[in-house]
């Protein structure tokens, strides 16, 4: 699987929330932690550039992640999730997946 | 406001505003990191992450099957910090080049220097054995706030 730093993916139109709504999706997510070096506006502007997320939804799940520990930032296949986390490890943030 | 030292341009791509000390830096700090990078050294460890947390198993296989990659992304982008240190202007695939390098620093020194959310902006004392790399952590930390503001404006 080739990971690109710089080629960003086209835009989400799925949101985390919507796992929970819909029980038909896919049950894997994408969490991200919360760590002590990045930076707030870093890790809104990875989320944004990654998933295509607006200003307001992208700063909503960073500070999420920064007051609760963590967030779900996407949600899909197992394969679409490991390619999501690969990404965001390629720009350092600390994400995981997991079967909801 | 303070004016911006890294500004979009008008006919596309980003102006740098930043001294000669700081391009200095710029141009020695990725050199080192990619000496250091495939290497096992535990300041490296926030870089690779387990992608299935506690599934060490299903983590192991994630890596042998993404870490070559990523490994490779880390290099070019350090390498095209260096390479445009001194350079003027940079294109927008450059700055996002930037902006991955300069964390993927901050990461390892923040995690050999055990930064935590209490020591962010901290200032080392004169006789601190880690003194320049706390230096250098703060500053690319200042950098990185201004590569972030320079491509939110294009977003």
């Amino acid at each position: 699987m080739p990971v690109s730093r710089t080629i960003e993916a086209p835009a989400e139109t799925e949101t985390p929330e919507g796992v929970e709504e819909h029980q038909h999706d896919p049950p894997w997510v994408v969490l991200v932690w919360n760590d002590p070096i990045n930076l707030m506006s870093y890790v809104a502007l990875i989320f944004r550039r990654l998933f295509g997320y607006s200003e307001a939804k992208a700063n909503q799940l960073m500070l999420q992640v920064h007051e609760e520990g963590k967030a779900v930032v996407a949600s899909g296949s197992r394969e679409k999730c490991e390619f999501d986390v690969a990404r965001l490890h390629a720009h350092g943030l600390w994400a995981t997946l997991r079967q909801d | 406001m303070a004016r911006r030292r890294i500004a979009r341009r008008r006919g596309g791509g980003y102006r740098l505003r930043l001294t000669p000390p700081e391009r200095e830096l710029l141009a020695a700090l990725p050199g080192q990191l990619i000496e250091l990078l495939g290497t096992d050294d535990p300041s490296l460890r926030r870089l690779a992450p387990p992608a299935y947390g506690e599934d060490q198993r299903a983590s192991a296989d994630y890596a042998e099957m993404v870490h070559g990659d990523l490994l490779e992304g880390r290099r070019e982008a350090l390498s095209t910090l260096a390479r445009t240190a001194a350079a003027e202007t940079l294109t927008e695939d450059e700055l996002g080049s930037w902006l991955t390098a300069t964390n993927d620093l901050r990461l390892v020194l923040g995690t050999r220097l055990g930064v935590t959310e209490d020591t962010q902006g901290l200032m080392p004392s004169h006789d601190d054995p880690q003194a320049s790399e706390w230096i250098a952590y703060n500053y690319l930390s200042w950098l990185q706030e201004e590569v972030v503001a320079a491509l939110s404006d294009a977003l």
